[in-house]
């Protein structure tokens, strides 16, 4: 890693001390989706991101998470409320934040140079000082001997690397981080995820706070500060965990488990569907528009097999699942949302059971799974019942899957319908509810 | 830290020491000036319509037409390439400007390359009167108009794809528009855009023979070129000549592909986004040859100064990006009327065009037009499909054995941009000799070169084609008619059909090159539009030229949205591979 004689030259700011760096106050932002009021991907959100913090925002792919941080970048502006930076309004990218891609959003024609270069060029940085302070950053990150390289020469994290060293260049007060190690395999994220602690907490950059999105609760809680729970539609904060540990942290310790424990309970309730549902035997109620998580058939019926086996019974708790499932908490999470839906487990206080149905399809065999399957597709998903009805009532038994993918775009947006009915589909083609012709795009009661 | 041409970069006085590649450089670069500044003088000699240039058929003559025709190719490919980047910028980026402007280029790209030349060639005469330079131009700008269109849809294209992400590191590290269209939107559009330069370069070779030579007034002038010393040598019947311009011909396009495309090529390879698959490592000497030699990193540093200035310059003024706004509820209101100006716009520029075409035409003639127009339709469609049964087996057969590809791909290219004018003097003979019938025989001549399209496509449709899948097959016993229905056909048959629109464009603009045959003496005419129109132009018969180039635009519209981009949607949706 980087050498302590690197020539990075910090320019201290002298700020006020209690003025948040980034506030957002009221935030909210609708998308429009055809011609209809539109879809609320954040509800009134309110978040300050104070000096020396690292701030990490937790919620499920599709909570609107990314859509906040882009906001508090000045990529996006919200439709109501609005974000400060040390007391200015953001109407765009403001001077003094960066931001790192999931993508890595390397130019793939700019050497690793080159691309760390960029930034300081759009500034108008003379030639010689932008060369001292790109070689100074690709010091600090740990990329020298790279600078010639092109992008695709290189593999996942050291182009992450490149990402950070990218946005270290230009001295940002503000880092705002989307996902950044998600593309990354576990190991490299590891290492990445613990070089940027170290120069966060050796206070080797300048950068007064990082705003980190992520759907990953251990990483979450390794990194920040803080924790804001985003609910999901619409996105809002559903809960804020303090993380008070010393670093370098080790996600061993009971102290840690303990915070990531209460991170599953937050991210797992449901405090709207679950309101006036006491003791929440009955599976959740959804609307017609519910954005049903796309998981897999395959893996809901291995997690059930191993939550209605030993070691568990039917009740775990729910990181020791995800650990010995070996899934992250981001593909847990849709998993168990769509066996609460379906009415197969229920969870609370960070645990999951496994509800008597929910055993009974565990023990079944094949023919018998479907058919439980079925039931319970047909009692709690409200899509599934609709297009089941519309089909027995029409002479022929086929309708077109227009007429439901437009019904669904008056909710959601032209992407999610097709997500939300491709799931509804592959569920129901399982259950041998309904059959769907791909080429015609026809959906029948017939099977061939 | 190594140095790399085109790009920034840190001064290295060792690198600017002259080496041996200078040796090879500096004269090239020298004869370069020299033929520029020779171009210049003879392309505007003073000249008076009406006179005749003596077109000499002697074979010593041809390297001298050839570097004038390869001048003219070359001016109009740098002009197509500024109005393209300018065109397709302003239809990326404005919204409204895009309902127009993409249309327009729609029909622009469906209007014949005669019919361009036709009705601009008074004005460029009128521009530079007393001189040549109005009868260069004016070959210039139908080689332009040969050239353009497909250049500025793949701009437009790449420019609309740039990655969301690309585009937000851009605002975010607060690159200006400026800077961010020239670091970030023209370099993803890079390797398309060669790709479509070379494709262009052989749609100019094709037409050589009509760009060279300008009717005004009944006036036919011939300007010094290969595509006259071709015509000249078909008129006359002299069979060597046609054998010398076709040697002058494979000379020049192969110095093109040497000093311009191979090291366009080679070099476009780092614009790729994704990482670059084996066998795609272009090689080009002339490539290495520039990043080696002293003189051009002298020309590079000294071009990335200039940069570099302009950026700061430009940079300097404090540019504040803004986020994307919603849309305010004007937007839509403003977007009405802006329609609703466009359609207005066409009603009154129909109107105008019928009233002249009109003034002339009786509407007995609009429906005889008609007429020709479905003749060639039928030829070009009966056209289209016997070449696909022909070249997609041989295409498939090339694409399964990767060594013979890759040495058939240049040989494709060059087939290609031979220009149809070079087969007339063998299809005239058969004609004459067998008395066949001109109106089915002629047709051959429009595939000629449209029909490269679809082998070259198909052989890389087939390229493409996993291995697993061949094994695959192979293992279940999947052979002869059931392999190519089920294996062979579906994987290949999006390529296939991008090949076949550009086989049928093709076709199209062949129409009038091919439907009028002469060589020597013998002349033969088949019906159909094309003939309409040539016979028209040499006349300068203007509201006939109108009325067959409309018609004949308004069928290539037709076909190609309702039936080639019905089956492109197809293609892409149902048959990918990924």
């Amino acid at each position: 890693m980087p050498s302590p004689k690197s020539g990075f030259a910090w320019t201290e700011r002298t700020v006020m001390a209690d003025q948040p760096l980034l506030n957002a106050k009221d935030v909210s932002k609708t998308y429009r989706t055809g011609d209809t009021a539109g879809r609320l991907v954040l509800d009134h959100v309110d978040f300050a991101l104070k000096e020396g913090e690292i701030a990490a925002i937790l919620g499920k792919s599709g909570c609107g998470k990314s859509t906040f941080l882009r906001i508090l970048a000045g990529l996006t502006l919200p439709t109501g409320g609005g974000v400060t930076y040390r007391g200015m309004p953001v109407i765009g990218p403001a001077q003094g934040v960066a931001m790192v891609f999931q993508t890595f959003a390397l130019f793939p024609w700019l050497t690793v140079f080159g691309n760390v270069e960029l930034g300081l060029e759009a500034q108008g940085v003379d030639r010689e000082e932008r060369r001292k302070r790109a070689l100074a950053a690709i010091d600090l990150i740990g990329l020298d001997g790279y600078e010639s390289a092109y992008p695709k020469e290189l593999s996942g994290g050291m182009r992450q690397r490149v990402g950070f060293a990218r946005a270290l260049v230009v001295n940002p007060d503000v880092l705002l981080l989307d996902e950044p190690f998600s593309a990354l395999d576990v190991l490299t994220a590891e290492t990445l995820r613990g070089d940027l602690s170290e120069l966060w907490s050796a206070k080797r950059v300048p950068t007064k706070g990082i705003v980190f999105v992520s759907h990953n609760i251990d990483e979450a809680v390794e990194m920040s500060d803080r924790v804001i729970v985003f609910d999901s539609d619409p996105g809002r904060i559903k809960a804020e965990i303090q993380v008070p540990l010393p670093r370098p942290r080790d996600p061993g310790s009971p102290a840690f488990r303990q915070i990531v424990d209460e991170a599953y309970i937050q991210i797992t309730t449901h405090p709207s569907r679950q309101a006036g549902k006491a003791g929440g035997t009955a599976a959740p109620q959804i609307g017609i528009a519910y954005r049903l998580p796309p998981a897999s058939i395959q893996q809901l019926m291995a997690l059930l097999d191993s939550l209605s086996s030993e070691p568990y019974n039917g009740r775990a708790d729910l990181p020791k699942l995800a650990e010995s499932e070996h899934l992250s908490s981001d593909e847990l999470f849709p998993l168990i949302e769509t066996l609460q839906v379906l009415g197969f487990a229920q969870v609370g206080g960070g645990d999951i059971e496994a509800t008597a149905p929910g055993r009974a399809i565990a023990e079944a065999d094949i023919l018998k799974r479907k058919q439980i399957f079925g039931e319970h597709l047909m009692r709690n998903v409200p899509l599934v019942a609709h297009i089941r009805r519309v089909l027995d009532e029409r002479p022929g038994h086929s309708a077109p899957s227009a007429r439901f993918l437009s019904e669904l775009e008056d909710h959601l947006s032209e992407e999610d319908a097709q997500e939300v009915f491709d799931t509804v589909i592959n569920w129901a083609r399982y259950a041998e509810l309904f059959a769907y012709d791909y080429d015609r795009a026809v959906l029948s009661l017939e099977n061939p | 830290m190594e140095q790399r041409w085109g790009l920034p970069v840190v001064a290295w006085p060792a690198r600017l020491r002259p080496n041996f590649w200078d040796l090879v450089a500096l004269p090239l670069v020298i004869g370069l000036v020299a033929l520029i500044a020779w171009a210049g003088k003879e392309m505007n000699v003073p000249f008076k319509p009406g006179e005749q240039i003596a077109i000499s058929l002697d074979p010593w003559k041809l390297p001298e037409y050839g570097l004038r025709t390869v001048m003219r190719m070359g001016i109009a490919l740098a002009v197509s390439l500024v109005f393209s980047l300018g065109y397709a910028a302003i239809a990326a980026k404005s919204r409204r400007a895009e309902k127009l402007l993409i249309p327009i280029l729609d029909i622009l790209q469906s209007v014949p390359i005669l019919g361009f030349l036709s009705i601009t060639v008074t004005g460029f005469i009128a521009l530079f009167p007393g001189s040549l330079l109005g009868y260069e131009c004016a070959s210039i700008f139908a080689i332009f108009t040969s050239q353009a269109w497909n250049m500025t849809f793949s701009l437009y294209q790449s420019f609309r794809a740039v990655p969301q992400d690309l585009r937000e590191a851009a605002r975010m590290y607060h690159l200006s528009p400026w800077s961010s269209f020239w670091r970030l939107e023209v370099p993803y559009a890079i390797p398309q855009l060669v790709w479509n330069m070379m494709m262009s370069m052989s749609g100019g070779w094709f037409f050589v023979v009509a760009s060279e030579a300008i009717t005004v007034a009944n006036q036919n002038t011939m300007l010094p070129g290969i595509g006259s010393y071709i015509a000249l040598a078909s008129a006359e019947g002299n069979l060597a000549a046609v054998g010398y311009a076709i040697l002058a011909m494979l000379a020049f396009i192969l110095i093109y592909d040497q000093l311009l495309f191979r090291p366009l090529l080679a070099w476009s390879q780092r614009f790729k986004v994704e990482a670059v698959t084996e066998g795609e490592g272009e090689r080009a000497w002339f490539l290495t040859m520039m990043q080696r030699a002293g003189i051009f990193h002298f020309v590079a540093l000294v071009g990335d100064r200039l940069a570099d200035f302009w950026s700061r310059a430009t940079t300097a003024k404090a540019f504040q990006e803004r986020a994307e706004r919603p849309p305010s509820p004007w937007t839509a209101w403003i977007d009405t009327a802006w329609v609703v100006f466009l359609v207005l716009l066409a009603l009154y520029a129909l109107w105008e065009v019928t009233s002249f075409v009109r003034s002339e035409i009786v509407l007995a003639e609009v429906g005889r037009v008609f007429l020709y127009t479905v003749a060639t339709f039928l030829r070009v469609s009966v056209l289209i499909a016997l070449a696909s049964a022909i070249w997609v087996p041989i295409g498939v057969w090339i694409g399964l054995r990767p060594a013979v590809a890759h040495r058939a791909q240049p040989i494709v290219q060059f087939a290609a941009a031979f220009p149809a004018n070079l087969f007339f003097p063998p299809v005239v003979y058969l004609i004459k000799t067998f008395s066949l019938n001109p109106e089915i025989w002629l047709s051959v001549l429009m595939i000629l070169g449209a029909q490269w399209y679809i082998l070259f496509n198909v052989i890389a449709g087939t390229l493409a084609l996993p291995t697993d899948y061949q094994y695959a097959a192979s293992n279940f016993g999947v052979r002869r008619w059931l392999w190519w229905r089920r294996l062979i056909l579906p994987a290949i048959f999006p390529a296939y059909v991008t090949g076949a629109i550009t086989a049928s464009g093709g076709a199209w603009n062949a129409s009038i090159v091919s439907e009028v045959a002469q060589f020597g003496p013998d002349k033969f005419e088949a019906t159909g539009i094309g003939a309409y129109i040539a016979r028209y132009t040499a006349d300068g018969d203007f509201p006939r030229i109108v009325l067959g180039v409309t018609m004949l635009s308004l069928f290539v519209l037709a076909f190609n949205r309702l039936f080639w981009r019905r089956l492109y949607a197809v293609a892409e949706e149902r048959l990918r591979l990924d």
